[in-house]
Order: C-alpha cells, then sequence, then structure tokens
C-alpha cells in the first residue's frame, strides 16, 4: 500500500527542503502559513520545528526513522499510529525527556539541543504535558498536586505541599481545579479519585503551568469511553478558550479528527500521512494501520 | 526424560536414591566435615561441661530469686536513660539517613561520585558492628551514654539508609516523570513525588530502627557507653544474682513495649 501522503497535504512540500537552518525553517513556514488554518497567532514562529528527529533504543530498529513536521502556534494537532509507531518516543524526544540520537527541535522558538540543564527547565515550565496515565502523586491531595504546576515558576520550597504555600497559588491551583470541574475535591488525596477524576486533575496541573503549549500522550487511553469522551472535550475546550498549541495522540480516530486541526500518522518511526482533518474521515486513517 | 544431549538411553524405573557425587565435591563434602570437627574442638564444646553446668543453672536461677526490688529506682533511671539513647539515636540516624540515601539512589543522585561514596559510607558504617563504634566513641567522648548514643546515630545511618535508598529506588517513576516534564528541579522532585511515596517504606525502616536500638541500646553498657547494660555488669560481677534478675526483666519489658508500640504506630500510620 501506499504511504505517502496526498498531493496537496502541507508538509509534503517541506519534506524535501534540505536546508534545516533556523532561515530555511522560518521560510518553509512562511509557505505553510497560507494553507494552514489561520489565527491571530499564526504571524509568530511555529511552536514546534521538529527536523530529522532519529531515535533507535538498540541497534536494529530505528523507533524514530527521520521526521519533520512543524506545529504552528495555536494549532491542535492528532499523532496516529500502531502500537510501537513511535509515538510516545517523538513526545518525549520533542522535550528531551529521551535525548534523541540526531535532528533538531525548536520549541517555542528555543533550539533544544543547545540548552543548558536550567535552561530546559524553564522551557519545560512553558509546556503542559499530559501522559496516558495521570502520574499524580498519591498520597499528596489533589491542590498539592495542582500545585506542582507551578514548581519551575516559584520561590524553591513554597509549592512543595499546599499547607505552606502562598495564598495567591493556592487561589490560582483552586481556580483549575475549577476550570476542570472538580473544585470540590481540592482536598482529597490523588489516589482517591477515579480515573477520570486524576486525569482531569492532571489537566488542571499542566494549566496550573500557564502553559503555551500542550502536550498529551493518550490523555484518555484509560478511561472508560463515556468519560473519556467527556475528559477529552473538556481538555479540547480548554485548549481552544486559551489559544493553546496542542499536539496529543491517540488510539481513537474519532478523537483525533474530531479534537485537532490537523493529523500525523506515524509508521514505524516516519510520518506517513500529514493533512488536515477536515478532509479526513476515519475510514481513510482506518486503513492506514493495515 | 528430556536431556537430549545424553548418548545412551536412560535405565528405566526408580532413578538412585542417592546421586553420586563429583570427585571435587565429594573432596569438599570432606573438607567442610574436617574442619567442622576441629571447630567443635576448637570452642571446647563438651556434653559432659553441659550437663555439668545444670547444678550450677540451678543454683543462679534459684539465687536470682526472688528479684530484688532494693535499687529499683536507680534501675528505672538507667532502663530511661537506654530507650532515650535509642530514641535520640534513632531519630537523629534517620534524618541524617535521608539526604545519604538520596545521595545514594542512583536515579537521584547529583553525580556518580556522590553515588558511589554514599554507598561505601553507608557500607562501612554497616559492616562495622555497633559494639565497635560504642568502644572507639566511648575513647573519643568519654564514658556514658552520649557515647552510646552516637554509636547508634552511626549504625542508623548504615541501616536506614540502605533501606531508604531502595524505597527510593523502587519508587514509581510516573509522578517524578511528570515533575521533570513540568520542569521541576532535582530536589523539588525528591520532595514531592519521591518521598511521599517512598514514606510509608520510610516509617516502617525507622520503627524497626527504633526496635533494633533499644535491643543493642541494652549491649552498649556493657562497654560503658551508657545504659542499663552497665548496671548489669555490675550486679554479676558482684554476684547480686537477685538485683541482675530485676535488670533483665525490665529490659524484657522494656524491649516488649517498645515492639508492641512500635507495631500498633505502624498500623496506625500505613
Ligand atoms: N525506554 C525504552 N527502551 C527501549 N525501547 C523502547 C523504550 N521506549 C520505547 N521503546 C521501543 O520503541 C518503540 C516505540 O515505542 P513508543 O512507546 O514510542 O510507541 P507508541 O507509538 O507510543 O506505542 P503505543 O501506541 O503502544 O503507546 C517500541 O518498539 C518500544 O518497545
Ligand atoms: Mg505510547
Amino acid at each position: 500500500m501506499t504511504m505517502e501522503p496526498a498531493s496537496g497535504v502541507p508538509l509534503a512540500m517541506f519534506r524535501d527542503a534540505t536546508s534545516l537552518d533556523e532561515a530555511g525553517a522560518s521560510r518553509a513556514f512562511a509557505s505553510q502559513a497560507a494553507i494552514m488554518p489561520v489565527n491571530e497567532k499564526a504571524a509568530r514562529e511555529p511552536d514546534l520545528v521538529v527536523r530529522g528527529l532519529r531515535k533507535s533504543f538498540d541497534k536494529t530498529t530505528r523507533v524514530l526513522d527521520g521526521v519533520d513536521f512543524t506545529v504552528p502556534a495555536g494549532q491542535s494537532v492528532a499523532l496516529i499510529g500502531a502500537n510501537g509507531a513511535g509515538k510516545s518516543t517523538l513526545l518525549r524526544s520533542c522535550l528531551r525527556l529521551i535525548e534523541p540520537d540526531a535532528g533538531d527541535v525548536r520549541l517555542l522558538g528555543r533550539d533544544m539541543r543547545s540548552l543548558k540543564a536550567r535552561e530546559l527547565r524553564e522551557l519545560r515550565a512553558e509546556i503542559g504535558f499530559v501522559f496516558q496515565k495521570h502520574n499524580l502523586v498519591p498520597r499528596l491531595s489533589a491542590l498539592t498536586n495542582v500545585l506542582h504546576g507551578a514548581l519551575p515558576r516559584s520561590a524553591l520550597a513554597r509549592p512543595w505541599f499546599q499547607s505552606c504555600a502562598p495564598k495567591s497559588l493556592r487561589d490560582e491551583a483552586l481556580a483549575c481545579l475549577e476550570r476542570v470541574g472538580l473544585g470540590h475535591v481540592a482536598a482529597r488525596r490523588a489516589d482517591k479519585l477515579s480515573g477520570g477524576q486524576s486525569q482531569r486533575v492532571a489537566i488542571a496541573r499542566a494549566l496550573m503551568q500557564r502553559p503555551r503549549l500542550m502536550v498529551a500522550d493518550e490523555p484518555v487511553a484509560s478511561l472508560d469511553p463515556s468519560s473519556g469522551e467527556e475528559v477529552m472535550r473538556l481538555f479540547a475546550d480548554l485548549i481552544r478558550r486559551e489559544g493553546l498549541t496542542l499536539l496529543f495522540t491517540s488510539h481513537d480516530l474519532s478523537h483525533a479528527i474530531a479534537y485537532a486541526d490537523r493529523v500525523i500518522a506515524l509508521r514505524r518511526g516516519s510520518i506517513v500521512l500529514d493533512a488536515p482533518s477536515s478532509e479526513l474521515n476515519v475510514a481513510t486513517l482506518r486503513a492506514l494501520y493495515d | 526424560m528430556t536431556d537430549l544431549a545424553q548418548p545412551s538411553p536412560a535405565p528405566r524405573g526408580l532413578p538412585p536414591r542417592f546421586e553420586r557425587p563429583s570427585l571435587g565435591a565429594f573432596a569438599a563434602y570432606i573438607v567442610v566435615a574436617l574442619f567442622f570437627a576441629w571447630s567443635l574442638h576448637g570452642t571446647g564444646v563438651s556434653l559432659g561441661d553441659f550437663f555439668g553446668g545444670f547444678p550450677q543453672m540451678g543454683r543462679l536461677i534459684g539465687e536470682m530469686l526472688p528479684p530484688s526490688t532494693a535499687r529499683l529506682d536507680a534501675v528505672g533511671r538507667a532502663l530511661l536513660e537506654t530507650f532515650q539513647m535509642a530514641f535520640v539515636g534513632t531519630v537523629v540516624g534517620v534524618l541524617i539517613s535521608v539526604p545519604i540515601a538520596v545521595l545514594a539512589t542512583r536515579h537521584l543522585t547529583p553525580h556518580p561520585v556522590f553515588y558511589h561514596s554514599a554507598r561505601a559510607l553507608i557500607s562501612f558504617f554497616r559492616t562495622v558492628p555497633d559494639l565497635v563504634w560504642a568502644l572507639l566513641f566511648v575513647v573519643s567522648v568519654g564514658l556514658g551514654p552520649f557515647a552510646g548514643t552516637l554509636a547508634i546515630v552511626v549504625d542508623k545511618i548504615g541501616f536506614c539508609g540502605r533501606f531508604f535508598a531502595e524505597a527510593m529506588e523502587e519508587a514509581d517513576r510516573g509522578p517524578q516523570e511528570a515533575l521533570s516534564a513540568i520542569g521541576a528541579s532535582k530536589l523539588s522532585l525528591v520532595m514531592c513525588a519521591v518521598i511521599p511515596a517512598a514514606l510509608p517504606s520510610f516509617i516502617n525502616t525507622s520503627l524497626f530502627s527504633l526496635e533494633k536500638a533499644t535491643r543493642s541500646s541494652v549491649i552498649l553498657g556493657l562497654v560503658g557507653a551508657g545504659g542499663i547494660g552497665i548496671e548489669l555488669k555490675v550486679a554479676m560481677d558482684l554476684f547480686n544474682y537477685d538485683e541482675a534478675a530485676t535488670i533483665i526483666l525490665a529490659i524484657f519489658a522494656l524491649v516488649i513495649v517498645v515492639e508492641r508500640v512500635s507495631d500498633l504506630l505502624r498500623r496506625r500510620i500505613l
């Protein structure tokens, strides 16, 4: 089967752009901006530019085999692909939670490879990351978990526990919980929350970061279909209302189409489709898995 | 029979009762048996002496009964001091153990040099027995409970440092990864994700340490490092067996109470 993107798919045009320098990237972006859905933020540099990203964990298989794509500010992008296609590895490599072997990542205008540990932390602070497993600290309260979103931008130790946080931070954390509809469980321990509630607290923690970009790795895969739908809708609404950029992975093709402006499909570490979601339906995406 | 490499088919029927040992193994058995016999001789083990000691043991028990109540207040004070040594030693030891254990946790340590130094320190503190530490501290800070308390602190660092590091190594990595992705510093990571996850294990280890420290603080007195041990030694040396009996019973009661209370706390907290 052919795995090349259909003609007219935006990124096809600069997959063969060899210049990976900054000027090249922004030229490529300029030509893309005309096609992409335009919003008021589209004028700034793209939030994420990935060029020639490669990663292998062992000698035999390339988990990421030269991945190129660009996410302009304000766009929602869904990343799909079979188990083991490399989606999580791609997201983690973008944040340098794992070190890629080769390639360039520009995130919010910063070259990820050149960052020192401290600068890397400062950059990560601006990016909300929601995991498949909520990854809350189980023995701490929901409010404390949300406060942790403010760790990088506050004085050391203040947001460690809600009991020692300043009022302004506690208020902000409660407001974040209220935005995900969970103001009433602020004091409850994280391990006493349901799966859907936990994932919403994790979203609140990401909002607490005051992020510009949200990254989510299968944010609702561990939830039942109805709470999954509910959490995904809430998440996408928040993203849209705040005008944030979103990059998320999903195995739910209808979510990918409904909640993203654009869908990127990954297969054995390479991009095999990159198209606006308005041009796609579940059946075409489903065919990519065969 | 699944051994396909066997050249001839195995004989049918029951296997032999005993495998015939290889020549090397046979020689090893002989050496161990000879060493055991030699050690019996070296330790002066003798059934005659053992049974011959019975009347003496009977006389001793006779003299112990009834336990003396003459120096109850002194025994009580020494007992309190024993527990205070154990308590202070454990608390201080646990507090010092936490940062050392963080350095000795592979994924939290700031640098491999810290990792290896912390590991080396912990094993050194653990492998030297606490009685030896007590002797060293008696020489350096003088006779009395302070020397014993220091010995317990060092012993606790060796014990808790190791188990705390293990607990932190096993703590769920998910929340830690989430906080790294947020951009939290390593110190925040330890305080917010690692210690909360490892806390039940920390508490369990600390309570167990307190029980252990109570028992060892009794012994430390024998080398003059404070506590009730010295009372016991003096009573035995002066043939005041009835007083020794009181002290032994007091120690027994203290250890039981500490174990019971720590059991209770464990169940309440965890
Ligand atoms: N830390 C790691 N060490 C070794 N191999 C890894 C590691 N992480 C991922 N892999 C391998 O990389 C490949 C891609 O994994 P990845 O998790 O990125 O896939 P995915 O697309 O997210 O799959 P899924 O849909 O199951 O989440 C898999 O074959 C996996 O075994
Ligand atoms: Mg994955």
